[in-house]
């Protein structure tokens, strides 16, 4: 090609700030909803980031947690209950350059949704999913969750839950999950670094958070967490998938931090590789139609 | 059938998974590469091995219209199908067996020509495989065909597996061709002389037709979940569409494919996916979802047999209701029926161009008839349909805070993608204002519903009479028929046998059903004596939208047997309304 490139000479790189990534809407959540603690460590790792709000799109599904788009000032899909991931791994094939960060709850991701969520994993579509597991159905106020604790009161569990708990994090981690983390909303500085690593990272990231709900939940609050959680240490080796296993094992204390972290193609790199492999010079319909004659 | 023109039914029964949707495939190819024009139908059991196929093509020297009424020359392969399908052949007809799987009959009134096709398979060609090539050589040789037609098709079919399965298949193909030569004594020249080959005749069904006018129409994402008798059309796209930059997925089910689809039309893509009935049930939410958060969405249903797992592989049109009405609350969406393979191939991308322009979901309703209908079709004009773009905004004139949702005289407000500089908005499904903030007003609610749904008024208004079709004069016809989808050419065939015998019909098709052009067809039914409305259901799906919408009150002929309606019967029924 004998054209000239002109490049676009675009050096004024504006810092944003925290604030700058705040939406005009106030957040519906109840006053001391861990949510909060989400929405701030979000706005600090773009922060942090830096990322281009024309640039982003954060999806969600329906719940206390997935209003949360709105309040951010970066392109948003709030959708129906459950379908979070189709649709943000429709916005990353149509568009790669985008970050897409997916946000909901655990009735949203791991109830409604979970059909979708090892697909998810084992695609490695480069996204962030970011769970607030408030382990209650919030918006309709107290009903059982799949990360409710067995013997869970609710009012649709009067006599206690009779079901077993949903793991997240080891779901994740056997279904193909490249980055696979938990934080908590306690603790708002690790979890920005959280969301920044998983943001970065290129492939499907699960951030999994615990944000309690305080309204509804009498059981899993901030007191509970209180001495209950610590810092996954240097000396875990997160390509360790077994030892990601055992550690996503553990309660009383939970780790928090990231568990697992390995590299692998994404979906997105591989759609691109199989757009080379079929590619034929000025295809077109006129073409195809011979096949027919 | 009529006069000394070429015009007759073969007709294929034999075991499922013995190659007998094959062997008419090659049949039909073969023939229509002659020159002739073809029009099929097929039928076979949901299961992959087992059960009876059936597979029948109508051969012409004219356009045909419909799969045809009697068989002609019956080739039965094995004795289920002997028995299920002799009483259709007409008085006259040719019967011509496998005599290894189906006992001699006696059938005074036909020409009968037994053949040990399993036999010649396995004894002179050495592989039981090439039976259904040891029938194709039989019926061209008794049909009159010359051996290098199927030659042709044979190497074709069998070229990728190498040049000593294809050598394999021409002395199967040979070895039937001479058999029928050699010892049967009733030959008769069924395939009268064409006139000459005409090389700008496509032989394509349905399904080929859509995904190719799907790309046509700048298709560049495909989502979609295996489901009979939709799922050709995913297999069609995935080797081609990325050659086009697009992108085809295998979703987890149904709701991911529209998850992805909805996904991908936001951020700019023209995007599709195409399922059958139980599928579209499981996305009727995310329907609405479209319709509220005004993303571009074209969802074909191919249309199947009875409801829950009912037919799979057979046809129907009872997804009438569930396209119009399949709905939480209301919102607005497009409903289009093709009506012909041909038209298929235009349709489909008007669909995509409604659906970019107004923003909404479009539901394209096709059936297994249609989808598994091959046929020669005249080769499409690829300038016919022009492209329409969706509505962007003007990244150089941005005047205050975006309003996505811009309450305009149309109802189509400009829409950003991701990635444009100062329009960052959330679509929601939520109700919302201008501004896509949550707003729960009973005034708001009010103008958002109003401006979503002058969308279809704008559409009906500019465009809808345009995809019209008017068959024969209605003015004082004795029966107007209103139909809808892939009846068209079952319909004017009927017609034209009415006619014969001395009623006069004329037929209206709306191509776009939702919103139905009312003022039109009340105009025509004005014209003639009584209105009929035939379709394939239980029912009379589109007959009871018609009472709700229009003032006309049509007599309903509805039958759900799996089968698309037949010309006799639709006929019989002309004549039945036009004497009442």
């Amino acid at each position: 090609m004998a054209e000239v490139q002109t490049i676009s000479v675009e050096t004024q790189v504006i810092q944003r700030q925290p604030k700058d990534y705040k939406s005009d809407l106030e957040p519906i959540w109840c006053p001391g909803c861990g949510d909060y603690g989400v929405l701030n460590a979000l706005f600090k790792a773009m922060s942090q980031l830096n990322l281009d709000p024309d640039q982003t799109v954060l999806v969600s599904g329906i719940g206390c947690s997935s209003r949360l788009p709105g309040f951010v000032v970066t392109y948003g899909f709030h959708g129906v209950h459950g379908r979070v991931l189709p649709v943000a791994t429709g916005i990353k094939l149509a568009n790669p350059e985008l970050t897409v960060i997916g946000v909901g709850g655990d009735g949203d991701g791991y109830s409604i949704g979970m059909g979708h969520f090892p697909h998810a994993a084992r695609r490695n579509i480069d996204i962030t999913y970011i769970v607030m597991n408030n382990q209650i159905y919030g918006l309709t106020k107290g009903q059982t969750s799949p990360t409710s604790t067995l013997g869970f009161q609710t009012k649709t569990t009067p006599f206690g839950s009779v079901e077993g708990q949903i793991n997240p994090l080891q779901l994740a981690i056997v279904s193909g999950a490249t980055f696979v983390a938990r934080g908590y909303s306690g603790m708002p500085n690790q979890l920005a670094k959280i969301f920044v690593e998983a943001i970065q990272h290129p492939g499907f990231a699960l951030v999994d958070v615990y944000s309690p709900c305080v309204t509804f939940n009498k059981v899993q609050t901030y007191d509970f967490f209180k001495g209950r959680v610590y810092e996954i240490p240097e000396t875990h080796d997160p390509t360790d998938k077994f030892a990601a296993l055992r550690l996503a094992e553990e309660e009383d204390p939970f780790p928090i931090g990231i568990l697992y972290r390995v590299q692998h193609p994404t979906l997105d790199e591989q759609v691109a590789l199989l757009k080379q492999k079929a590619y034929t010079p000025n295809p077109s319909v006129e073409q195809l139609l011979k096949r027919y004659q | 059938m009529e006069g000394s023109r070429t015009d007759f039914v073969v007709r294929l029964a034999g075991e499922s998974g013995e190659g007998v949707l094959s062997l008419g495939e090659m049949l039909t190819t073969a023939l229509a590469r002659l020159g002739y024009e073809v029009y099929t139908f097929r039928t076979y059991p949901a299961e992959i091995k087992g059960g009876t196929v059936l597979y029948q093509v109508r051969v012409a020297d004219h356009v045909l219209l419909s799969y045809g009424s009697h068989v002609d020359v019956f080739v039965a392969l094995n004795e289920e199908g002997y028995h299920d399908n002799i009483s259709s052949l007409r008085p006259g007809g040719t019967l011509i067996y496998d005599s290894d799987n189906v006992p001699t009959h006696e059938l005074p009134d036909h020409c009968v020509i037994p053949i040990p096709i399993g036999t010649i398979a396995k004894r002179d060609i050495g592989s039981v495989l090439t039976k259904n090539v040891v029938a194709l050589g039989a019926i061209l040789r008794y049909l009159g065909a010359p051996v290098e037609a199927g030659e042709h098709i044979a190497e074709q079919t069998f070229k990728r597996k190498g040049e000593e399965v294809v050598q394999k298949n021409f002395q199967a193909l040979h070895a039937g061709y001479n058999y029928v030569a050699q010892y049967v004594d009733c030959l008769k020249p069924w395939l009268g002389g064409v006139e000459r080959v005409n090389p700008d005749r496509l032989i394509i069904n349905g399904n080929e037709a859509l995904a190719l006018g799907a790309i046509q129409g700048g298709l560049m994402f495909y989502a979609g979940y295996p489901i009979t008798p939709a799922t050709d059309i995913m297999e069609a796209l995935a080797p081609i569409l990325p050659r086009f930059g697009g992108v085809v997925m295998q979703a987890e089910d149904e709701i991911a494919a529209l998850g992805m689809v909805l996904g991908a039309s936001y951020a700019g893509k023209r995007a599709m996916t195409a399922t059958s009935g139980p599928g579209f049930s499981l996305m009727v939410e995310q329907i609405n979802l479209a319709a509220q958060a005004e993303i571009p969405a074209v969802i074909v249903d191919v249309q199947r047999g009875g409801a829950s797992t009912g037919l799979p592989t057979k046809s129907s049109q009872g997804d009438l209701n569930l396209a119009l009405y399949g709905v939480h609350n209301e919102a607005p969406r497009v409903v289009m029926a093709p009506t012909s393979v041909e038209d298929t191939f235009y349709l489909i991308q008007h669909a995509l161009n409604i659906a970019e322009r107004y923003q909404l979901p479009v539901i394209f309703l096709s059936d297994q008839s249609l989808a598994h209908r091959r046929c020669t079709i005249p080769k499409p004009d690829l300038g016919r349909v022009p492209r329409w773009e969706r509505l962007l905004p003007d990244e150089n004139s941005r005047n205050g805070e975006y309003a996505r949702y811009a309450i305009t005289e149309t109802g189509i407000s400009p829409m950003a993608l991701p990635g444009m500089r100062g329009f960052a908005y959330t679509a929601t499904g939520i109700e919302h204002n201008e501004y896509s903030d949550p707003t729960y007003t009973p005034e708001n609610l009010q103008a958002m519903k109003g401006k979503r749904f002058r969308k279809l008024q704008h559409l009906n208004e500019h465009f809808g009479e345009q995809f019209v079709r008017i068959w024969g004069d209605p003015d004082g016809a004795d029966v107007g028929i209103i139909g809808w989808g892939s009846t068209e050419g079952v319909i004017r065939e009927a017609m034209q046998m009415a006619q014969r015998e001395g009623v006069r019909a004329a037929a209206l098709y709306p191509k776009i059903l939702m919103p139905l052009p009312v003022r039109i067809i009340e105009e025509f039914a004005s014209k003639v004596k009584r209105v009929l409305v035939p379709e394939a259901n239980f029912t009379g799906e589109f007959a009871a939208y018609l009472r709700s919408q229009t003032g006309i009150q049509p007599i309903s002929y509805a039958r759900d047997t799996g089968l698309p309606l037949d010309p006799e019967e639709v006929k019989a029924e002309i004549l039945r309304v036009a004497r009442m």
